[in-house]
């Protein structure tokens, strides 16, 4: 039996990649890929508190997790593209129209 | 009874069917509305003249205008007496005048605006003499003032025109003050507005002293002064008598009705409605005689030397007011209607013929451009000779009669009395040579205008000659109605006709005295016309061999004593510095505009600082957040 506190820090690991990946990365996609990264590990905690306190409370709440991860996936992907049509890049820190 | 209130609602509705509809319906058929409207006003003016000449007072509430607490003011009209002669005085006249403006005001662009102006005066002016408590009247009051406004600027594309309608309001926003103190004066005082109310207590508050600023005065003389500061302004007496002469700006039938019969009679009337206050008041009293003495003179004087026709008029009319106050201020309150009433037909009457005579000079008003109309303008120089009789009080003429009660009262009225008679009587010599000059300079000699005015010279249409010619039976008759007893036996019907309201007044003298009083205001008159005759028709150099004789004095006179420059250097200059200085320069330009622009100006400095935090860099934003989240979570982990 895999304790519980191993799979806390699998899940804290994998969030804090995430964390360094969105901050570090300019490439738009792979700053996606890490948004992806940082909801799975949550997920993974969810699932972990789930089996060890014996309630199916947090497999919902994945699930929810999960639709939503894919919405977001499709509208920004979407919005990537259309954005990458007007302005052939795919780096973050050109996109600084908005800049005050 | 309840028709009565038709008689200022009539003008009214007329007023808004022409201010609504005038312009793009009615336009040069206003007077189709104007006319049956005070028609109608003046048909139930004459019945109710008759309801009340029995001696009863008609009483209509029409509605409770303010109930606040114990401020109960309905807006309720009353017609008594005193409201009778008015109500006949405003719409006889605003009839005649009405019809002569069909004329007048023939081809003016803004002709429908004139009736509509014309119905809302006649409407305010019924107001004010119908209203059955102070705040009616005072409505009624500010109301006229309003309408006066109107007509004097109306033609306001002329500069002088706006600018005489301005110093009118303005001068008589002075007086109004007063008055408008006056009446709350009257309700802390009595804690009623009603006249009935009020007069019915005046008695016993009669010595009473209240502390104004510091002073222990006499309430009725306060309230009464006040009062009377309000009829100084209406009324042009001294020392508000300056916008009366400018207001001849507007078009001559609102001279002859508002400046000449009616609106400026007002004060008359509120000080005759307010009697049984002034009674209780020898100072106010004195004050009002004296007022009225002084202006009469000081008008008369003024009177003398000036050239536009208008003008001289125009001060005629302050002078005669001032009569009409000399005869308040003795108590001979029903003289002093009785002259306010005759006034009104002999001055309208001269108002009106000397329109004509500008009508047909297409708009010149100087006398030294006039001359030898007698002529041309047969009716006009007999209607302006019979207004003329009448106002220098030629014997049997309207004017007589009433002028004479006043001197007569004014004689009996004690020492100070016999100075005020002196007053009147040399005002009357003044009126006679002034009046008399003026038709000399105009009917009589050779005409001195250009050669294309005097190619077009012609009498007026009959609209405007039948009017005057109503006018002038009136000029002649109106005074047979206050016949003294000295004449005839039970004559002066009109003073007992308006003894319920005013009173008798007091003083006896003996026929031998009446006679004396009679015999040198008629021989004044007459002694007037003479000097007239000579120095304007016989020797016509002699008037500027005086005038350059006592250069000082003519100068003097003609420019008004100055009076206008006074105020210009005393007050008006020091107001519009202080206004551009103060006002404009530092509470607008500083404080106000301070703030206004200050507020804004400080955001977006903030502004321009706080958006720099936008950098538009993802990374920046990530980091903020990751931070962020990561306080909250330190700051839950480490609360526990």
């Amino acid at each position: 039996m895999v304790p519980l506190s191993w799979y806390i820090i699998l899940s804290a690991v994998l969030f804090c990649i995430g964390v360094f990946g969105f901050l570090a990365r300019r490439n738009m996609i792979v700053m996606f890929i890490s948004i992806e990264l940082m909801l799975n590990a949550v997920n993974i905690s969810l699932v972990a508190f789930s089996h060890y306190l014996q309630q199916v409370t947090g497999q919902i709440l994945v699930f929810f997790v999960i639709t939503v991860a894919a919405a977001e996936a499709a509208i920004g992907l979407a919005i990537l593209i259309a954005y990458y049509k007007n302005n052939p890049t795919v780096k973050a820190d050109d996109a600084s129209l908005m800049k005050g | 009874m309840i028709k009565y209130t038709l008689i200022p609602l009539l003008p009214l509705i007329a007023f808004v069917i022409n201010i609504l509809f005038g312009r793009n319906y009615i336009r040069d058929k206003a007077h189709w509305v104007a006319i049956p409207a005070i028609v109608g006003s003046l048909l139930l003016a004459i019945s109710a003249f008759f309801d009340v000449a029995g001696g009863n007072v008609i009483n209509i509430n029409v509605y409770d205008w303010i109930v606040s607490g114990d401020f109960n003011v309905s807006a309720g009209l009353m017609i008594d007496q005193l409201t009778a002669i008015m109500l006949l005085v405003v719409t006889i006249c605003g009839t005649l005048i009405f019809i002569y403006s069909v004329g007048y005001m023939h081809g003016d662009e803004g002709y429908y605006r004139f009736f509509a102006y014309l119905c809302l005066f006649i409407f305010s002016m019924l107001v004010l003499v119908m209203g059955n408590n102070f705040l009616v009247m005072y409505f009624g009051w500010e109301a006229v003032g309003l309408c006066s406004y109107f007509l004097i600027g109306f033609w306001f594309n002329k500069k002088s025109a706006g600018d005489a309608g301005k110093k009118a309001f303005i001068v008589n926003r002075f007086g109004d003050f007063g008055f408008g103190l006056g009446v709350i004066l009257i309700f802390l005082t009595f804690g009623t507005l009603d006249f009935v109310g009020v007069f019915g207590q005046a008695g016993s508050f009669a010595g009473q002293t209240i502390n104004f600023l510091g002073w222990e005065v006499d309430l009725v003389t306060l309230i009464c002064l006040l009062l009377f500061c309000g009829a100084v302004g209406k009324s042009a007496q001294l020392p508000l008598h300056v916008w009366l002469p400018d207001a001849m700006e507007g078009p001559t039938p609102v001279s002859a009705l508002i400046h000449a019969a009616t609106m400026v009679t007002a004060g008359v009337f509120m000080v005759a409605r307010c009697n049984p206050l002034f009674i209780e008041s020898p100072i106010a009293m004195n004050t009002v005689a004296i007022v009225g003495g002084v202006t009469a003179i000081f008008a008369a004087t003024i009177a003398l030397v000036q050239n536009d026709i208008k003008r001289v008029i125009a001060y005629s009319t302050v002078s005669q007011l001032g009569y009409m106050f000399l005869a308040l201020g003795v108590g001979a309150f029903s003289a002093g209607v009785f002259h306010l009433y005759t006034h009104a037909f002999f001055k309208a009457l001269l108002f009106l013929a000397s329109g004509s005579v500008i009508h047909a000079l297409h708009n010149e008003q100087d006398m030294r451009n006039m001359g030898g109309l007698k002529k041309y303008m047969p009716i006009t120089y007999a209607v302006f000779i019979i207004g003329t009789l009448s106002i220098t009080g030629i014997f049997p003429f309207a004017g007589f009669f009433s002028k004479d009660e006043i001197l007569w009262r004014a004689f009996l009225a004690g020492d100070m009395g016999k100075f005020l008679w002196l007053l009147g009587t040399i005002a009357a010599l003044l009126t006679s040579f002034y009046s008399w000059r003026l038709i000399f300079m105009t009917f009589h000699g050779d005409f001195r205008g250009t050669s294309e005015q005097e190619h077009h010279l012609h009498e007026s249409p009959k609209v405007i000659t039948v009017p005057l010619m109503i006018l002038a039976v009136g000029a002649v008759a109106a005074g047979w109605v206050g016949i003294p007893p000295l004449f005839m036996e039970h004559g002066d019907k009109i003073g007992e006709f308006l003894a319920p309201v005013l009173g008798h007044p007091s003083g006896h003298g003996t026929h031998a005295q009446e006679w004396f009083v009679v015999g040198i205001s008629s021989l004044v008159a007459v002694l007037g016309g003479i000097v007239a005759y000579v120095m304007y028709v016989k020797k016509t150099d002699i008037a500027g061999k005086i005038a350059s004789a006592f250069k000082p004095v003519h100068a003097l006179l003609y420019n008004k004593y100055y009076v206008d420059e006074l105020y210009d250097t005393t007050l008006i200059q020091p107001v519009m510095k202080a206004s551009d200085k103060v006002i404009l320069g530092f509470i607008d330009k500083t404080i106000i505009e301070g703030i206004v622009n200050g507020i804004p100006n400080v955001i977006g400095v903030f502004s321009r600082k706080l958006r720099t935090i936008q950098t538009g860099v993802f990374g920046s934003y990530g980091l903020a957040m990751t931070v962020g989240a990561l306080c909250i979570i330190g700051y839950l982990f480490f609360q526990r």
